[in-house]
């Protein structure tokens, strides 16, 4: 700090303002409180242009400090954000939203249901239209939260269905949940943007009552839409959604299609995998084969034995086949630098072999095929293999031995 | 009053009062020694009771709200402040005589009370009937500001009517300002020169306290100011309920910084010329604002030896800074460079300490080691003084307290009870806002754990204080200077042989405002410590001391300077 001698109220909020931040970095939670109570009344001259004034920022520091100190409650908490919902109309519903989300967080559903109500029913000249956004957020998350009493509600007549009761009266609410959670999640998944809750939430009430087509219209939407930004999970749920509904091969992979581009390393990428090798077609299986190199690129698939047995599998294949060695020519050549070190280290055979053998099987076999025989990785763990006698390395072995040739047509 | 002495030069019984108070014969103006007991003391903050009682006044508005003019609410502040000047032990006298005839000084001279009419403004007149009034005939309409002085005082007391120019004073000002002039109070066109401000109700103050001469620096003054001692922040507060404050009032008496130094000394120059003082009672060297005293206050303050004390009385001899003429305040003299008490006792010491320790950041590590080394010889006697321990010290002591004060300045809270707002409209909000933040401060408060609540520090006239009960040798009054001084012809002279000047060059102070420009970049660290330790004390920049160094070793070399020998070693700019 500097030693200025000289000092105005702004700038000394300022330099108030610096403690309090200084102190919540630290996690002094008492400290930023009583720095706090000194800022407050920078209030009093609130005429700041600056984009977050005093009341913003005594909003947002003393929400911090309520939800980490040790000895504040939900009961302080409420109270406090219940002024800060006066002290700007501008501001109200967000202030609204955020507690509603606290709220919840702490497990208190009734109560962020009531304060979504109300928050909903707020009208303040042109500020609902100014705060339109927020107030369609607030929509959605009671309408999610409506969502989720019906979830509990068909829960519950499902078990009594089981014990032979039937109840009307739940059954009745539950519909009437289904209803209000049905109008307000429908509004909010139409607005570009991620919404990927309140989309399975959506999709989960349609099929429950049978309607499929417009589930299928919703994900499809999602999933296909321009507009709404780049997001994997939105394929992920179509692809979900075609497969329990008995879906074509063909309707599937092209759902898993755009999830490949933008998320090569999604865990399915393996059914993805799987799916395209089984084809008839050439250049689906062609994919396929650009899918699991391309997975097995990332790190948190170098220990995944499934992806390892569906590439040596695909690999094998095309080597006995003795047709389309120039499909692993050209995956291989853009790896052929990194990925030795990368999978096929002797670090990482012994490893493989000593954890799990199945895994160093799988890798040995690629290895094998990739490398050549000579290679460190499959010569230490075949050699391990057969020492161990464990009959599928002897095979191995054979088969390397007897493709030596190909590898050398492929790394060339 | 009730003088009732035949004058000795005249005869006659005809007397006056000057501005020191003491009478004089209309007559002949003879003046004597006799000062007038003052009978009341007090300065009647309400003189609406006065003039209600005569029916002179408007009626009370609706709100319970009076009128008042600006500079009834300044003297009521400057009021307060010299009862809390009293309450530190300042002489009564400066309440009840000096300060009181200096704002009574004022208000003539700025006319806007105890004069004539302006010619060729309108005036309304002061007391406000429906029936217009003739200013001059009523010889017993009272003063708005009656100072304890009664009504029918001599010439001092002229026509009162209140010159509150231009317009009427109708009821649309009372929209603008809770004052009946506040409007025009700001307004740039002033007739009047020198328009009051709340800054420089200090710059009376210490004028005052300068005029007696009492010890109190005007950095002390200023620090009492910021520590609460001394009414300044919110002082409307203690207005009369049916003052009220609102609009353009706000402007006038709501502070919001602290008071510089600069400012509140310029002004109060600026006051005392227009006031046509005479020269104020010599500062001699029995005085607390001698550099002689100071120092040795400052001195103990810092921690140095004592025996630094020969040193800095040395200097301000040798440059004549000693003398009363030197010292004493002129009022309107523009030739003499006026002199700031606190900052040039800093400003020695530093000059004293550069001419012993040299601080180039080596050379005075070299003599503590030094001096170290003989310490270890030295059983008898005090120990000799090493620069590194009191750095040790100072530094760590300095720091500590750096900190409080920024943590104080983050913590300081500007607005008080009674709430402010700019015009009837705002006041519900204003309220709430307030109540608001009352709550807040409340439920903050309690989750701030272990807070005591703050208790206003006694008022004290030092900062740092060391005493030398403490065994742990952290007090250096006592220490000798013998380590770095060495015998020359029977006189003990510095071992330092060298100095290095802060500047070569002073500027032109109309030019750019100083005299010299202070980088900390540009200086040794050792001196900068220096200029941060008073600058801590005096709560003043450091730049301020370093520009009084300047100057004080510009008359110290003065000779060498021009005649450019080779002394000038290490010369910086």
């Amino acid at each position: 700090s500097s030693h200025e001698h000289k000092l105005n109220f702004k700038k000394s909020k300022e330099v108030c303002l610096s403690y309090i931040q200084d102190a919540m970095l630290q996690k002094q939670w008492k400290r930023a409180a009583e720095f706090l109570t000194f800022y407050t009344e920078s209030l009093e001259k609130d005429f700041s242009t600056q984009y977050m004034g005093p009341s913003e920022m005594i909003w947002r520091i003393g929400t911090e400090i309520l939800c980490h100190h040790s000895h504040s409650s939900m009961k302080e908490f409420n109270s406090f954000t219940e002024q800060m919902k006066t002290l700007g109309v501008k501001r109200y519903l967000k202030v609204c939203l955020e507690h509603a989300f606290h709220l919840l967080c702490n497990g208190l559903i009734d109560e962020a249901y009531q304060n979504l109500s109300l928050a909903e029913s707020w009208r303040f000249g042109e500020q609902t239209a100014i705060q339109d956004k927020e107030m369609k957020l607030i929509q959605a998350y009671r309408g999610l939260l409506d969502y989720y009493s019906w979830s509990k509600q068909k829960t519950i007549l499902l078990e009594h269905g089981q014990d032979g009761f039937e109840d009307l009266s739940v059954e009745q609410e539950m519909h009437s949940c289904f209803r209000k959670a049905a109008v307000n999640l429908k509004e909010i998944i139409k607005i570009p943007g991620v919404w990927d809750l309140f989309v399975k939430c959506y999709v989960d009430l349609l099929e429950f009552y049978g309607d499929h087509n417009e589930a299928r219209q919703v994900l499809n939407e999602y999933a296909y839409n321009s507009k709404f930004p780049a997001n994997p999970n939105a394929h992920v749920y179509l692809y979900q959604f075609l497969k329990r509904h008995g879906e074509s091969k063909k309707s599937l992979i092209s759902a898993l299609k755009i999830l490949h581009d933008i998320a090569p390393s999604h865990e399915l990428m393996i059914d993805f995998n799987t799916m395209l090798q089984k084809s008839k077609k050439r250049k689906k299986r062609r994919l396929g084969l650009e899918v699991i190199f391309a997975a097995l690129d990332y790190a948190g698939w170098k220990e995944n034995v499934k992806a390892w047995s569906c590439l040596a599998r695909q690999v094998k294949q095309i080597v006995i086949s003795e047709k389309h060695l120039d499909w692993i020519k050209q995956e291989w050549n853009s790896r052929k630098d990194w990925w030795p070190a990368f999978h096929f280290s002797r670090y990482l055979a012994k490893r493989n072999w000593q954890e799990n053998e199945s895994l160093s099987y799988e890798k040995a076999v690629v290895a094998g095929i990739l490398l050549g025989k000579d290679c460190k990785y499959f010569k230490y763990v075949s050699h391990q293999g057969c020492k161990a006698q464990v009959k599928r390395f002897r095979t191995l072995k054979k088969f390397v031995n007897k493709h030596n040739p190909v590898y050398l047509r492929i790394s060339g | 009053r009730d003088f009732n002495e035949r004058c000795a030069q005249c005869s006659e019984v005809n007397w006056g009062l000057t501005d020191g108070g003491r009478f004089y014969c209309r007559s002949c103006h003879n003046v004597t020694e006799r000062t007038r007991e003052v009978v009341n003391t007090d300065f009647i903050s309400n003189a609406r009771i006065q003039t209600i009682s005569k029916g002179l006044r408007k009626q009370e508005k609706t709100d319970g709200g009076c009128e008042w003019y600006v500079c009834e609410g300044f003297q009521l502040v400057l009021k307060k402040q010299a009862e809390a000047l009293e309450a530190l032990g300042v002489c009564p006298q400066m309440k009840d005589e000096i300060l009181c005839n200096f704002w009574r000084r004022y208000l003539q001279k700025s006319k806007q009370a105890y004069c004539n009419r302006p010619a060729g403004e309108t005036v309304k007149a002061l007391s406000v009937c429906d029936s217009s009034t003739d200013v001059d005939s009523e010889p017993e309409r009272p003063s708005l500001l009656h100072l304890s002085l009664s009504e029918s005082e001599g010439d001092l007391q002229t026509d009162c009517s209140f010159a509150s120019s231009t317009s009427r004073v109708s009821e649309s000002t009372s929209v603008c300002s809770g004052s009946v002039d506040g409007s025009l109070y700001l307004m740039k066109n002033q007739r009047e020169k020198l328009r009051m401000t709340m800054p420089m109700t200090l710059s009376f103050c210490y004028m005052a306290l300068l005029w007696l001469r009492e010890p109190m620096t005007l950095s002390d003054l200023l620090r009492f100011v910021v520590e609460g001692h001394i009414p300044y922040l919110n002082v409307f507060q203690h207005f009369p309920e049916k003052m009220k404050l609102c609009g353009l009032d706000l402007k006038i008496f709501c502070v919001e910084s602290w008071p510089v130094y600069e400012e509140v000394y310029n002004k109060m120059l600026e006051l005392a010329a227009f006031l046509d003082l005479p020269r104020f009672p010599d500062i001699t060297d029995s005085c607390f604002l001698h550099p002689d005293m100071l120092c040795m206050k400052y001195l103990m303050e810092a921690n140095l030896p004592d025996e630094l004390h020969n040193w800095t009385c040395r200097v301000v001899k040798k440059i004549c800074i000693g003398e009363a003429d030197f010292l004493t305040l002129v009022p309107g003299n523009k030739s003499t460079r006026n002199v700031k008490y606190d900052v040039l006792a800093a400003a020695v010491i530093v000059v004293v300490l550069k001419l012993l320790f040299l601080l180039d950041d080596h050379y005075e590590w070299l003599l503590s080691d030094f001096a170290e080394e003989s310490n270890k010889n030295n059983k008898e006697g005090g120990p000799y003084f090493e620069f590194k321990k009191w750095y040790k010290v100072i530094k760590c002591s300095l720091d500590v307290e750096q900190k409080k004060l920024d943590e104080e300045r983050a913590k300081y809270l500007w607005r008080c009870e009674k709430p402010l707002f700019y015009s009837a409209k705002k006041k519900s909000k204003v309220l709430k806002r307030r109540q608001m933040v009352v709550n807040l401060q409340n439920q903050f408060g309690k989750l701030s754990g272990s807070v005591q609540p703050a208790e206003k520090p006694k008022p004290s006239s030092f900062q740092l204080s060391w005493s030398e009960e403490n065994t742990d040798g952290s007090c250096f009054h006592g220490h000798s200077l013998k380590g770095i001084l060495q015998e020359k012809c029977g006189l003990l002279t510095a071992m330092n042989p060298a100095y290095w000047l802060c500047t070569v060059k002073l500027c032109t102070e109309k030019l750019c405002g100083h005299l010299a420009h202070y980088r900390e970049v540009d200086f040794p660290q050792s001196y900068h410590f220096v200029l941060r330790l008073f600058s801590f004390i005096l709560r003043i920049q450091p730049s301020y001391i370093h520009d009084e160094v300047c100057v004080i070793e510009h008359k110290l070399f003065n000779k060498k300077l021009y005649k450019k020998s080779k002394y000038n070693t290490g010369l910086r700019k």
